[in-house]
């Protein structure tokens, strides 16, 4: 026994190792009581979705895995169904998938000439990459701007030269904007627009045909009726998301305008726009398009559509970036003016930049939303992923009857791609967020 | 004596056109008037010219001339004997109808599925998150199809539900006794009145007296109801107890309907299968509640969005500050919370029955006969029409989307915050 410890004091002189905590406090049983059985409404709720998971799981996961993927019919997928599985067993017949997806992604665009549709989409991508990534080198941003006469160029193919001349009379304006610059906006943007029209009316025509003769450079043409599936979605989308933003802009500033009758205008414009179902307006360039331009003229059917798109669009998002503008603190505005700043830079440097990305969220879902409406164009007879192209292949005797795998492939695509859309928005949203609060 | 920053007067000259900003902003709107003006009369000037060259003229006379088509589902009478001017109202009353059914289920929808998401209870809310990302990420077009697929082949045949003699069952049964689902239409109960008071003729459409006089009572209960909380309120102020008023209330508001409807006879006839079809119910077509189903379905999952934004915008202060005062949850909710989160939720709310509407055109999709069918549709087809069908469709669309934000309008007014 050791002398120094007469006390009958126990003093403790080492730590005790941690104990575990008790096992209702940790772990997975403490999750499920906390987030599953809290209460006696947390667990009838909890008992309704296991009981809603598992019925829907019972009902279609055997119909998931009796799936046939290769078969030249439906019925043979039933027979096939039935020989692995039993009689009477149902399964899912992806065949008519494996079978036809071509059509679906392409419509009735030549097989041979696939590699084009191919091609710009690869090409999309890379366009589209520097203006949603801002990481990536500000040189893409040149081959953005050419991308989409490119994309008309590849798509619809035909003699190169009328797709320059559009491009030469884009570069004609630019350099008349550029010299009028000194003299004010108003006059620039006057002289640029008056100069390519201009230059579009008379030059293409005797041009194009010596440039065609001198330098035949030319694909196959593709009909824009031949266009069909997530191609022709993909398209309306991509033009209608390209036009519709600046059109939107402006529209939103001209609702902003002091101007009275430039602020009569866009509202008159944006309140008829908005308060038609896009379907009238889809008929309008159908049926009545013709009516409005003069005798003869008959334009591309896609051209039409995705211009009334583009105008639906465009209203929308006008009201988006209004919200926007009108968010931002009158002291924006004030600050602006007291740098000395005139409209068009006050709005470009300072305004625009701020309202935008306060904007970001609501521009993205309008997009979503527009890209969802391209469905729509089924009832002008093109021929969208989502109604036309599986009537049409129900058409065929050997897959009458199939229902459930086009509605899922064609919604798994369309849920993947708005999916995604909405998910960047967010991403920009927090990169672009500057308070911190 | 003149100050140095004064202008010279020099008089007018052209250049302030442009670069004064007194005159610069009515030089750019003179020229937008000639451009706007230029480019609407372009295009009058072209539609003329294009009707001349197809022998057409402008009017809408084609109106007053017999349809000569049936509309499987109406909600005035019609006949194929009828005017197109008729068959264009039986569509947008289609529309109307299901519009606001729509609405109604929609915003019952969302409301659920925004609070649930926002609940604690982890399978719950991931369950709802799914339900909205699916469905505002797929066209509602797909809904809609696909909602008419369940309904036309899932759905068995009505002589399904016939019991067999054999085994004394059916291979279908009804739910509840009154709802039966088949491939060809919904059937559910119809009401009738013993002792009906009878209908009165209007040149637009027969207006049933009972009818009327159900609206009256229940007007007149809830004008009472809302006397009798008033008064409840009064006394509250006036004594701070506030007296118990629920009962009168439930009695104030069923106890004269209840005797109104025991003195009609009013009676719920169930559908009962008569050979392969049902009778004595009302049988309501596949297309509409297709139609009905996709549109709910798809625009509640935004309305639940716009739920749990409106509840998350309300900062979490406002519920201590009320559970500070002493107020217990329920009232927390419907006194505190609620009052604030409406005003952000209700002007989304209503642009998403603006969308419901307007993507009710999308009926054709499934042969229900709305605005779109009929006058945009078998009118504009049959009488080669286009362009007074489809203006006139679009004025009509116009007109509802006007009178619903006008309401909403009116709505943000009342409540919109008062500033000091």
């Amino acid at each position: 026994m050791s002398d120094t410890s007469h006390s009958a004091v126990f003093v403790r002189k080492t730590m005790l190792p941690p104990e575990p905590a008790p096992a209702r406090q940790t772990g997975l049983s403490k999750w499920v009581r906390e987030n599953l059985f809290s209460s006696w409404l947390n667990t009838i709720l909890t008992l309704a979705g296991i009981a809603v998971i598992w019925g829907l799981a019972s009902h279609f996961y055997p119909w998931f895995r009796h799936g046939v993927w290769n078969a030249a019919s439906l019925p043979e997928c039933r027979q096939i169904i039935a020989a692995r599985w039993g009689e009477g067993a149902t399964g899912a017949c992806w065949a008519v998938i494996h079978a036809r997806w071509t059509q679906f992604i392409f419509g009735f665009y030549p097989p041979e000439l696939f590699w084009r549709p191919v091609l710009t989409f690869g090409l999309m991508l890379v366009a589209v990459a520097p203006v949603l990534f801002t990481q990536l080198p500000r040189g893409m941003l040149k081959f953005s701007v050419v991308f989409p006469l490119l994309a008309i160029w590849l798509l619809w193919g035909g003699s190169i030269w009328p797709v320059v001349m559009i491009a030469a009379g884009f570069a004609v304006g630019y350099l008349v904007a550029r010299i009028l610059a000194h003299w004010g906006m108003i006059l620039a943007i006057l002289g640029a627009v008056v100069a390519a029209v201009l230059f579009w009316i008379f030059v293409p025509g005797p041009v194009d045909e010596i440039l065609g003769r001198v330098a035949p450079i030319a694909l196959e043409p593709v009909a824009s009726r031949q266009f069909g599936g997530f191609l022709l979605a993909i398209t309306l989308g991509a033009g209608g998301i390209a036009m519709s933003l600046p059109l939107g802009i402006l529209l939103a500033l001209g609702r902003q305008s002091d101007m009275f009758l430039i602020k009569t205008f866009s509202v008159m414009f944006i309140e008829f726009i908005r308060g038609v179902p896009l379907i009238t307006l889809l008929f309008v360039a159908s049926l009545l398009l013709n009516y409005f331009l003069p005798p003869g003229t008959n334009f591309d059917i896609i051209l039409r559509v995705m211009i009334l798109v583009t105008l639906f669009s465009a209203a929308y998002i006008a009201e988006v970036i209004r919200g926007g503008l009108a968010a931002l603190p009158r002291g924006q505005y004030e600050a602006a003016d007291a740098l000395g700043l005139d409209y068009w830079k006050a709005q470009r440097l300072v305004i625009l930049p701020q309202a935008l990305k306060i904007s970001i969220p609501g521009i993205v879902s309008t997009f979503i939303g527009m890209f969802k409406d391209t469905t729509l164009v089924t009832f002008v007879g093109l021929f969208e992923p989502l109604k036309s192209i599986p009537d049409s292949i129900r058409a065929d005797i050997s897959w009458k009857g199939t229902y459930w795998e086009h509605f899922i492939f064609v919604g798994a695509i369309f849920f993947i791609l708005n999916f995604s859309m909405s998910r960047y928005s967010m991403y920009l949203e927090r990169k672009l967020k500057r308070d911190h609060r | 004596m003149t100050s140095a920053s004064d202008a010279p007067d020099r008089g007018f000259r052209l250049s302030q056109l442009i670069y004064d900003t007194r005159y610069r902003s009515l030089t750019i709107q003179v020229i937008t008037l000639i451009v706007v003006m230029g480019a609407a009369g372009w295009l009058v000037d072209n539609t003329i010219q294009n009707l001349r060259v197809l022998g057409k003229d402008f009017n809408f006379g084609f109106l007053d001339n017999r349809a000569g088509y049936d509309i499987a589902q109406y909600l005035i009478p019609y006949t194929n004997d009828d005017t197109h001017a008729r068959a264009m109202l039986v569509g947008l009353l289609n529309t109307i109808w299901v519009s606001l059914l729509g609405c109604a289920t929609a915003t019952v929808i969302g409301i659920f599925v925004g609070v649930l998401r926002l609940s604690k209870n982890w399978l719950v809310a991931r369950l709802m998150t799914v339900y909205v990302e699916t469905f505002r990420n797929v066209p509602v077009l797909l809904w809609i199809l696909v909602a008419m697929a369940v309904l036309t082949e899932i759905t068995p045949a009505p002589n399904a539900y016939k019991v067999n003699p054999a085994t004394g069952e059916a291979s279908a049964s009804m739910i509840l006794d009154s709802i039966a689902f088949t491939n060809r239409y919904t059937a559910i109960p119809s009401v009738s009145f013993e002792r009906s008071l009878g209908v009165i003729d209007t040149a637009l459409a027969p207006v049933s007296l009972n009818v009327l006089a159900i609206v009256l009572v229940l007007a007149g209960a809830i004008w009472v109801n809302r006397r009798l909380l008033a008064h409840a309120s009064a006394v509250q102020d006036a004594t701070g107890a506030r007296p118990v008023t629920w009962w009168k209330s439930l009695l104030i508001l069923l106890g004269p309907l209840a005797l109104l409807l025991a003195a009609l006879g009013f009676q719920l006839h169930g559908p009962t299968l008569k050979g392969f079809n049902f009778t004595g119910g009302t049988n309501v077509s596949n297309a509409f509640v297709a139609l009905w189903a996709g549109l709910s379905l798809y625009t509640g999952a935004f309305i639940a969005e716009i739920v749990r934004a409106g509840i998350l915008a309300i900062s979490k202060g406002q519920t201590e500050a009320a559970f500070a005062l002493g107020l217990r949850p329920g009232k927390t909710m419907r006194l505190v919370i609620l009052p604030q989160a409406l005003r952000v939720i209700v002007p989304p709310l209503i642009s998403q029955f603006l969308n419901l509407t307007k993507n009710s055109s999308l009926a054709i999709a499934v042969g229900y006969m709305d605005l779109r069918g009929t006058l945009g549709g078998i009118t504009l087809n049959q009488t080669g029409r286009e362009l007074e069908a489809i203006l006139l469709m679009m004025l009509i669309y116009l007109a509802i989307s006007l009178v619903i934000s006008g309401v909403m309008n009116l709505y943000n007014h009342k409540v919109r915050l008062k500033e000091r």
